[in-house]
């Protein structure tokens, strides 16, 4: 019996005439990404199947124990092979590998057994990491991609922050999502020209943004405001959170979100972090200590842009949420979203947010310890917080999910009557 | 007027108060999943007793929230409205213990308002209470009457009601008294809900009790009100708590009540449930299925000169077979075993000896869960593990049979044949069994026989889609349905296709057909019901081979191993001593070792002796326990053992032993001992040592060896030490056979959580550095600051000579490892004895975590060595995973090393919960799968059933002696 799985690289020639899968985990972000991918000269597409399918392809080809990330992403690759939409002698699928002691590194792998389960032995999977795991010669990261990418990603979180704050109170239902859909496109238009990547573009851009969703007609009435903080994926996702923030929304909250740019930087910070604890390389952390630096600056001026318009609360600087963790966990504590996600609850607090959904799959490891682990603490420490752990999985269903909030938004709105008296 | 309607999992609640919050009325009934019809009748009977008022109505409860929705009513959050109303009528509360259908919560009111309710993984409830009084053949209410008799309670899990079958489905088939079970179940209860749910926060003050279980059962009361050293409140209408805060918080204009009945009434529902195709499209394509499966039948015979008897004890029933010597079936008895299996083989053997006083009976085999007890009670011939029993079966209707799949009451069986032989097994997992019991339970609850309620299902137009998981999650899947206004018919539709997806996904694994084999035979009690088969087949798209009598298979198969082996007469019981028979049963505590086996003495009329229970033969046969020194298990736990404390010259520290310490002691030993330290480890782990760290278990959901830890720490708070030492170690030694040396997320960082929810802690000085074991050279600054900050001075040199110590002795406990290893494996080629690799990490030679499974393997006569004794045997390969975790890349190089080599067989320990053993479990059947070698796991959590354990390691052991064959 054969054991070892091929591993297909994705070679130079593929890249001429295949098409790039890549999984969805947040709209906006997503679409820039793969806008970007498109003009390094890829053909990409931005998946978008959800439903039962991807659930029970994900169930029959992946572990059931396996996390409910996991088993999506794969579900959703291998229902979109079997749709008949795609050449699958001419497609390709990418999937990031973080390279931590999470299981999430291994994504990649249960991808590639799930493939040679499924009948598609034949469809490359690219890695798409900055930890030197795998190399493909058909797709490279370039440094400019890379920075464009980070780009990318401070203008998916300033729509993202700035659409949660006008949603629940604009006066015409729907300006919001369209004035973040204009954006999309807008920017989209722009990244093809090559616009929008330097700082002072970003400047500009930003601060137009930030005017444009002043300006929506608002009626700013009393809300309980909710955090959301959690695994990466289930986070962010609406395929893996049940349409989470979507429902909040429907029971009348404003919903914050922090964004992905404090994951990078927490993630370039760990490898610093590693050094500073292990020891460790000191080329490798002055090159760190310069990435470091530079998404400090851009989050700089997605702060500075925010408040000197005033109108909206900005995300506290990565340095801050940095330090508020001390005082719960350690730096060390760097696997899955370690130590981040402990620091994003207490940042939320801090910000009015103390009403905190915490959604983690069911079993994952890190959040055992960082999520459920530290609501004590935090509670020790802000002892007017509220919040729930969710978990999420295939059997879970959403009336007892939907049910485990409503308490918490129960309590939420008699602290906040409380607050008012 | 005020009416506050609380619409449970299974049950409706009413109350009505006035202007004055005066209770007026109040109802309570079952609703059966007729929600909405009740709730109207509810109303219209309100109506009736006060004509012509004005109300306020809200809705509250887990089922009721669809309905308000759909009738634009109020909806209020259930526990926000207990809150209100114990607010309100019990002032000065400070925690509310309510336990409801399905669901469990605990309120804490003093200080900041805080909520724990059962998360998806949690039983422990009312629901549960009445699947285990089924179980008892008794009704609820009875479990309280037996539980005032109890004198002794065992150790029963309570997380779901699956895993508590498991533990009391053996417990009473070793003949366990009812009345010590019944208090076993309520104690796992108060078990449950305590460490479940309160999760750190310590349950004192003012306690209220509330819902139904805590109404109706004396006993559960008192079960938490010896756990919680205090007495607990049951106030008046402690049923109507949600009721009474949802009343009270009904708001808005008054309306009639005809409007509201109305409102009910026009309640739409959105059918809109995931849904499946139908079972069958119309009544010929069941004519013809039925045809086709009456063809497997079995030849029936009325009269036998001669006969075999094959008896199958399973789980939750008894299956009896006679056979003539052609195999015909002369009577066949199929009975629930309520229990008792002793009692029903013997009523059968009466009557059989009554009905057939001239037949004798030739030779007689028993197989299932209960073959010891029955053999020893009634003299039965042979015994035969179940799996091969099912195999002799079904190779009579299909000789070339290449894959079996059983579903019975608690669980299901699978094993492919390969080259005749049984090659691969599966078992269900404690917590993914969806299996008959379980379409029994729902049927039940639904107010259905089994057989009418799977009926209902086969002409169903739209079945639910419900996934595949375990009973738990299914209940709120169910619910979830019936809120989307699914019908009864397509529930149970639904609920037989989860039945066959559970098995196929979660059992087997498979991907498709083909992954199962060309031969499908398929039996067990389940497989009789039609909508199961078919909902089987259609998922496969394969037709398969149901033997008419698909029940009995195992009696059958018994039945005609006893033909095949009878050489001699047979000795069962004769009909005289028949009817002086006579079974007692009385429970004790083996003391033999340390697993202290909770062991079952049964006593037969003729003098026979039964022991169940144990783990070993010493209470038995009163030998020593299975030889130690074949079992590495035993030869490591010695070797910790030898690192005892000395002298304090500098200070006491303690060291709990868990996790990676099984690992890292030899490690920090050495170094603290060397700097003059005395080294204290924490005790033994027991249940009682788990329990007492349980208070600050955060996740409920985290391996059973991570909560242990908890028990270890709170047990070195009593030694007045300087320090505890448990540093976080993100990474693991490198030993240079995988692509990283991680530990996984829980063992590295798992010093946080204690660091974070032990408040004992603020006494004691805490030391979890993050340290880098595998840097060896930078880690003498770090341990000297380190040493430094706590402890005062230390030269460098000082601390780099301890750790080098500390090296040196980390290395030759791994080489002491290894050689016994060596010993063991050469000692196992000389005397060509079977090996075992019994695989998992470091920490599972904990006994408690094992559970003495080693000592059971040992039992049958296998040597056992450990992966880490043969992991630096075989070269780095490339393996189709990321292989970036230490422990875990040994796992990888055992299977390697068992698939090369003759004579050695890989069983993997798996912890409950883990989830990297999700992405290892995989691989490492892969790796034995390409070697032709069977691949064995074996779950373990805070409890395991042995019993299941022991059926698995019999027909592993059957099928490696039927392969050298």
């Amino acid at each position: 019996m054969e054991y070892k799985i091929n591993r297909i690289e994705y070679t130079e020639e593929m890249d001429k005439e295949y098409t790039i899968l890549i999984p969805n985990m947040l709209d906006v972000h997503f679409s820039f990404i793969q806008n970007l991918l498109e003009q390094d000269g890829h053909k990409v597409v931005l998946l978008k199947n959800e439903g039962r399918a991807v659930v029970d392809a994900g169930l029959k080809y992946v572990h059931n124990d396996t996390c409910y990330p996991a088993l999506l992403v794969i579900g959703q690759f291998i229902d979109a092979l079997q749709s008949g939409e795609f050449d699958v002698n001419k497609v390709a699928v990418m999937i990031t590998q973080t390279g931590g002691g999470c299981r999430a590194s291994n994504y990649l792998h249960l991808l590639r057994k799930a493939l040679a389960k499924a009948g598609f032995p034949q469809v490359p999977v690219i890695s798409l990491n900055v930890a030197g795991l795998e190399k493909n010669s058909g797709f490279k990261l370039s440094l400019p991609l890379i920075r464009k990418a980070m780009a990318a990603v401070v203008y998916g979180d300033m729509l993202m922050l700035l659409r949660n704050q006008v949603r629940p109170y604009e006066i015409n239902a729907g300006d919001a999502e369209k004035l973040r859909e204009h954006y999309t496109q807008k920017l989209c238009d722009d990244f093809t020209q090559s616009k929008g990547f330097t700082k002072k573009e970003m400047q500009e851009n930003l601060k137009e943004m930030v005017r444009t969703f002043s300006e929506i007609p608002m009626e700013k009435t009393p809300k309980i405001k909710v955090g959301i903080v959690g695994e990466i994926y289930v986070k962010y996702s609406s395929l893996a959170n049940n349409n989470l923030e979507d429902f909040l929304h429907e029971q009348g909250c404003e919903v914050d979100v922090p964004g992905l740019l404090g994951f990078l930087t927490f993630y370039i910070g760990n490898k610093l972090e590693e050094i500073k604890l292990y020891g460790g390389n000191k080329i490798k952390e002055f090159i760190l200590e310069q990435v470091r630096v530079y998404l400090t600056g851009i989050e700089k001026i997605m702060i500075d842009v925010i408040n000197e318009d005033g109108t909206f609360t900005a995300p506290m600087p990565f340095r801050k949420v940095h330090a508020l963790a001390a005082q719960a966990i350690s730096y060390g504590c760097d696997m899955g979203e370690g130590w981040l996600l402990t620091a994003e609850m207490m940042e939320l607090i801090e910000h009015g947010y103390k009403n905190i959904v915490c959604a983690q799959p069911f079993g994952c490891l890190p959040n055992h310890i960082v999520g459920k682990g530290m609501i004590r603490k935090i509670r020790e420490l802000y002892p007017d917080s509220n919040i729930v752990p969710i978990d999420y999985d295939p059997g879970a269903t959403k009336v007892n999910q939907e049910n485990r909030i409503k308490l918490m938004l129960a309590v939420a709105k008699e602290n906040m009557q409380k607050e008012n008296k | 007027m005020r009416i506050g309607l609380d619409i449970g999992s299974t049950t409706l609640k009413c109350v009505v108060f006035d202007e004055n919050e005066n209770l007026l009325y109040n109802e309570y009934e079952r609703h059966f999943s007729m929600i909405r019809e009740k709730a109207v009748d509810m109303l219209k009977r309100i109506k009736d007793k006060f004509p012509g008022r004005k109300m306020n109505l809200a809705i509250s409860g887990s089922a009721g929230m669809g309905i308000a929705q759909n009738a634009g009513i109020d909806f209020i959050q259930e526990v926000y409205a207990t809150k209100t109303a114990v607010d309100r009528f019990i002032p000065g509360t400070d925690v509310v213990i309510e336990l409801g259908g399905e669901d469990a919560k605990i309120i804490f009111l003093d200080g900041t308002l805080e909520v724990r309710m059962n998360g998806s993984c949690a039983g422990g409830t009312g629901a549960f209470i009445d699947q285990m009084a089924s179980l008892l053949s008794v009704d609820a209410l009875k479990l309280n009457d037996l539980a005032k008799k109890a004198e002794k309670i065992y150790t029963v899990a309570s997380r779901c009601g699956v895993f508590a079958k498991s533990d009391i489905q053996p417990l009473l088939n070793q003949g366990a008294k009812k009345s010590d079970v019944a208090a076993s179940i309520f104690a796992a209860v108060v078990n449950q809900t305590i460490a479940g749910l309160a999760q750190g926060r310590e349950i004192k003050g003012k306690i209220v009790y509330l819902g139904g279980p805590l109404t109706f059962f004396s006993q559960l009361r008192e079960s938490f009100d010896k756990s919680l050293k205090t007495t607990g409140i049951a106030p008046d209408n402690s049923l109507f708590y949600v009721a009474m805060g949802t009343a009270l918080l009904s708001d808005g204009e008054k309306t009639s009540i005809d409007e509201l009945i109305e409102k009910l009434e026009n309640a739409e529902s959105e059918a809109e449930y995931k849904s499946s195709d139908p079972l069958f499209e119309n009544e010929k394509e069941y004519e013809d299925f039925k045809n086709r499966h009456a063809r497997n039948s079995v030849k029936e015979t009325d009269s036998a000169d001669e006969i075999y008897l094959g008896i199958d004890a399973g789980s939750t029933t008894i299956k009896a077979v006679a056979i003539d010597k052609d195999g015909a079936v002369l009577t066949s008895q199929y009975m629930p075993n309520h229990g008792n299996p002793v009692l029903h083989i013997r009523n059968f053997l009466e009557s059989f000896y009554k009905n057939y006083p001239d037949t004798k009976i030739k030779s007689s085999a028993v197989t299932g869960y209960g073959e010891e007890i029955i053999k020893n009670a009634f003299g039965i011939d042979f015994g035969i593990v179940e799996t091969m029993a099912h195999f002799i079966a079904a190779k009579n209707f299909c000789n070339d049979v290449d894959f079996i799949i059983d579903i019975g009451g608690q669980d299901i069986k699978c094993f492919k044949i390969r080259n005749g032989v049984i090659d691969n097994i599966f078992l269900n997992e404690a917590c993914s069994s969806g299996c008959g019991s379980f379409l029994q339970t729902f049927a039940g609850a639904l107010g259905y026989s089994i057989e009418e309620f799977a009926k209902l299902g086969l002409f169903a137009d739209k079945p639910v889609d419900l996934g595949s998981r375990c009973t738990v999650f299914m209940n709120s899947s169910v619910k979830q349905a019936q809120k989307d206004g699914a019908t009864i018919e397509n529930i149970s539709a639904g609920l037989s296709s989860s039945v066959v997806k559970n098995a196929i996904y979660k059992v087997i694994r498979a991907s498709g057909a083909d992954d199962l084999g060309q031969n499908i035979v398929v039996q067990g009690g389940t497989f009789h019901n039609d909508a199961v088969l078919r909902a089987f087949e259609k998922e496969i798209s394969r037709n398969v081979i149901r033997p008419s009598i698909s029940g009995l298979m195992g009696a059958y198969g018994a039945a005609l191993y006893a033909k095949s082996r009878c050489t001699k007469p047979s000795e069962i019981i004769t009909p005289d001593k028949l009817s002086t028979f006579e079974h007692k049963a009385h429970a004790i505590t083996c003391k033999g070792c340390s697993n202290n086996c909770k062991l079952t003495i049964n006593e037969f009329s003729n003098n026979k002796k039964y022991i169940s229970g144990n783990r070993c033969e010493k209470p038995i046969t009163n030998s020593k326990a299975a030889d130690e020194s074949l079992n590495m298990f035993s030869f490591k736990r010695n070797l910790l053992e030898n690192y005892k404390s000395t002298n304090s010259v500098r200070g006491r520290i303690g060291i709990p032993m868990g996790l990676n310490m099984y690992e890292m002691l030899p490690f920090w030993h050495t170094f603290f001992t060397k700097l003059g330290f005395e080294v204290v480890t924490s005790p033994k782990s027991t249940h009682k040592l788990y329990r007492s760290g349980q208070h600050t278990i955060p996740s409920d959901t985290v391996c059973y060896p991570a909560k242990l830890i908890h028990g270890h720490i709170e047990a070195l708070l009593q030694e007045n030490l300087d320090a505890i030492f448990y540093p976080c170690l993100g990474y693991n030694f490198d030993e240079e056979k995988s692509n990283n040396h991680y530990n996984c997320p829980v063992v590295a960082f798992y010093p946080e959580v204690i660091q974070a929810n032990t408040p004992g802690l603020k006494d004691t000085k805490f030391i979890y550095n993050y340290l880098g074991i595998h840097r060896r050279k930078d880690l003498t600054p770090r341990v000297h600051k380190m040493m430094c900050d706590n402890f005062g001075k230390f030269t460098k040199s000082e601390i780099k000579n301890a750790l080098d110590c500390a090296y040196d002795e980390y290395y030759s406990y791994l080489a002491r490892i290894e050689k016994e290893g060596s010993r063991l494996l050469e000692y196992a080629e000389k005397e060509n004895k079977p090996v075992i690799i019994l695989c998992g990490r470091p920490y599972h030679i904990d006994p408690e975590i094992c559970h003495g499974i080693d000592t059971l393997v040992s039992s049958f006569g296998a040597v056992i060595v450990t992966e880490d004794a043969v992991c630096r045997k075989v070269d780095k390969f490339e393996v189709n995973v990321l292989n970036q975790w230490t422990y875990h890349s040994r796992l990888y190089l055992a299977a390697k090393y068992a698939a090369e080599h003759k004579n050695v067989n890989l069983i993997q320990l798996v912890s409950f919960g883990c989830g990297v053993d999700a992405i290892t479990t995989d691989e490492v059947r892969a790796i034995l799968e390409a070697g032709n070698k069977i691949y064995t796991q074996i779950k373990i959590d805070e409890i395991t059933n042995l019993g299941a354990v022991k059926i698995r390691l019999r027909s592993l052991f059957a099928a490696l002696e039927q392969e050298a064959e």
